[in-house]
């Protein structure tokens, strides 16, 4: 992907890494769309952020520690309640491993 | 007292009918019912009622109030939530079909407060899935129409919060704010908006979609009932650790004080082209109210307002694609009947269960992040993101509070920019870069244009000073009280 120009975008690649299927139209309609959000982001290539440190919170904090006291966690009820299918208190799931 | 009296009232008054006994708090739920069942049917804010657990609330406050244990303020005022905040027992769906059958298993730590404060909490409010829009369009169960104007959209993210005080069907309603999602509805129906600190109000319990921007905060009809609703929900929670360790002033005691001169700054970048002409008038008409009490009105200049909405969607798409990575088809939300493995189980379920919007987010940050742009987008973006914290702390060494439009235009209709992502985003324009300096600001409705559509006026303060800001806005609210106006539906 990265020797690959980033435009137009290679919505099938992204997609994937999204975990999102699409149907052909939103692939036609997404890849014009978001190729004219990328050309609208060109204006970030030119800001000088040379020795500038990147923000990734307004007021970072560090270090931020929890009681070390035990707690009362969700019933397994509670916790499978909205699971699309479960079975002896466990949630369903696709196959895995093959026969 | 009749029912268009009882909803017609702010919550302080309410308060205040409730502790003088004019009133119960089953009066007051009972009301606000009819009045949701007379005008939600066109203006659909709401998602989800439980009218038996509303009126229960309410008899409890009734209970409490004639055995002298009430629990302050708020006591037996209903309060409806953006359908994005958990209620345990109560469904959550984020707009979102993948949601369509989630039912909360807690409650998020805002809702916490405002039981211990005895407020009754009522119905889901509609929004753009995910608080992803501008205008409630985005929602999987149809948009919420702005009661000024049922052709308009009511803004967004949080339409259905801002829509429903302004058409009476609650007094004091909560949303989120990532880039404007409280504000610009708030300016759109015109109401009080708030978004505070970031940190200032926990985020435990909020479906995240951006956790760097995200703040839940209050609508009103008046700047006197947000700071009201506001010192309830806001505080220190260790459930959250980006939540601020502060003390809460009372800001509903703030508004009480004399205000002293201050000075406001009118940045030259929010007014130039693109502002609508009687949006431009009612702005220049409450500089002209500030200027008349003796603050000192000044022009500034934030360079970086051409880099907000570009570094905003590079951060907050990155982010969403992340946070939405848990809904997977497989342990909360629905799950695709066509999966045929553990592979595509998610591809699908997510293909089926989200939106375009939200698919087109996802998208966007998956590529910000993957091998080879992460650099070029996502850092450069956050890099980017400090030149705008910086152009703010520069400012606000001659300024108290920051004054522009809340939004460019006021409500658009229907369609108008729901094919066109990058004309919905630079609806939030003025609001983004307040975010992404983790800034409080809020939006008071200012007046109407002339076929009656509101107009709204952003307030932005510095960080933590929200008893200055909302000081600020009360001084302009209480002379003018347009919030308080309703639309003839």
């Amino acid at each position: 992907m990265s020797e690959s120009d980033p435009n137009p975008m290679d919505i099938d690649y992204v997609s994937n890494l999204a975990r999102i299927e699409l149907t052909k139209e939103e692939r036609e309609k997404f890849q014009h769309q978001l190729g004219d959000v990328l050309q609208y982001f060109e204006k970030l290539k030119e800001v000088d952020v040379d020795g500038v440190e990147p923000t990734a919170h307004a007021f970072p904090r560090f270090n931020v520690w929890d009681e070390d006291q035990a707690k009362e966690p969700f019933s397994v009820k509670q916790a499978i309640q909205n699971a699309p299918q479960s079975r002896n208190s466990q949630i369903v799931v696709p196959k895995v491993v093959e026969d | 007292m009749s029912n268009a009296t009882i909803i017609s009232k702010t919550a302080v008054e309410l308060s205040h009918s409730l502790s003088e006994k004019e009133l119960s708090s089953q009066e007051v739920a009972q009301a606000y019912l009819e009045q949701i069942d007379r005008v939600d049917p066109q203006v659909h804010a709401f998602l989800h009622r439980d009218d038996d657990d509303f009126l229960a609330q309410a008899n409890a406050s009734d209970k409490r109030r004639a055995e002298g244990n009430t629990l302050g303020p708020l006591d037996g005022i209903p309060v409806a939530i953006k359908d994005v905040i958990s209620v345990q027992g109560q469904p959550l769906t984020a707009a979102s079909k993948i949601l369509e059958n989630y039912i909360s298993p807690y409650d998020a730590t805002v809702i916490r407060k405002l039981k211990d404060a005895g407020a009754v909490i009522g119905g889901r409010l509609n929004l753009d899935e995910f608080a992803m829009g501008s205008s409630t369009e985005n929602s999987a169960y149809g948009p919420t129409r702005n009661p000024w104007d049922f052709n308009r959209v009511p803004g967004g993210s949080s339409g259905g919060s801002s829509a429903a005080v302004a058409a009476r069907e609650a007094p004091l309603t909560l949303g989120s704010d990532t880039g404007g999602s409280i504000r610009q509805p708030a300016s759109l129906c015109g109401v009080v908006g708030v978004k505070p600190t970031y940190g200032m109000v926990s985020r435990y319990g909020l479906a995240a979609f951006a956790s760097s921007l995200d703040q839940i905060g209050p609508f009103s009809q008046t700047v006197e009932d947000a700071a009201l609703l506001l010192e309830t929900i806001s505080g220190h929670d260790p459930l959250d650790s980006t939540s601020f360790p502060t003390e809460v002033p009372q800001y509903s005691a703030a508004l009480r004080d004399p205000l002293t001169p201050c000075t406001l700054g009118l940045p030259k970048e929010f007014f130039g082209e693109g502002i609508d002409d009687e949006v431009r008038k009612a702005i220049d008409q409450t500089i002209e109210f500030y200027r008349s009490l003796g603050h000192k009105i000044v022009e500034i200049s934030l360079p970086t307002t051409d880099l907000a909405v570009p570094v905003y969607y590079v951060i907050a798409t990155a982010e969403a694609s992340s946070n939405l990575a848990r809904y997977d088809g497989i342990r909360y939300t629905s799950r695709s009947e066509q999966s045929e493995n553990a592979i595509n189980v998610y591809a699908k379920s997510r293909g089926e269960g989200f939106g375009e919007e939200v698919k087109r987010r996802c998208i966007l940050g998956a590529y910000g992040l993957s091998s080879g742009y992460y650099d070029a987008y996502y850092l450069k973006a956050q890099k980017t993101r400090t030149l705008i914290r910086e152009d703010f702390s520069r400012v606000f060494k001659e300024v108290d509070v920051i004054l522009t439009p809340t939004a460019p235009t006021p409500a658009f209709k229907f369609g108008e920019k729901s094919n066109d992502p990058i004309s919905m985003y630079l609806s939030d324009i003025f609001t983004i870069s307040t975010n992404l300096a983790g800034l409080p600001a809020l939006s008071v409705p200012c007046g109407f244009t002339n076929s009656g559509l509101p107009i709204g006026m952003q307030l932005i303060g510095q960080a933590f000073e929200e008893s200055s800001l909302l000081s600020i806005a009360h001084a302009y609210d209480r002379e003018h009280r347009f919030g308080c106006q309703s639309p003839n539906i």
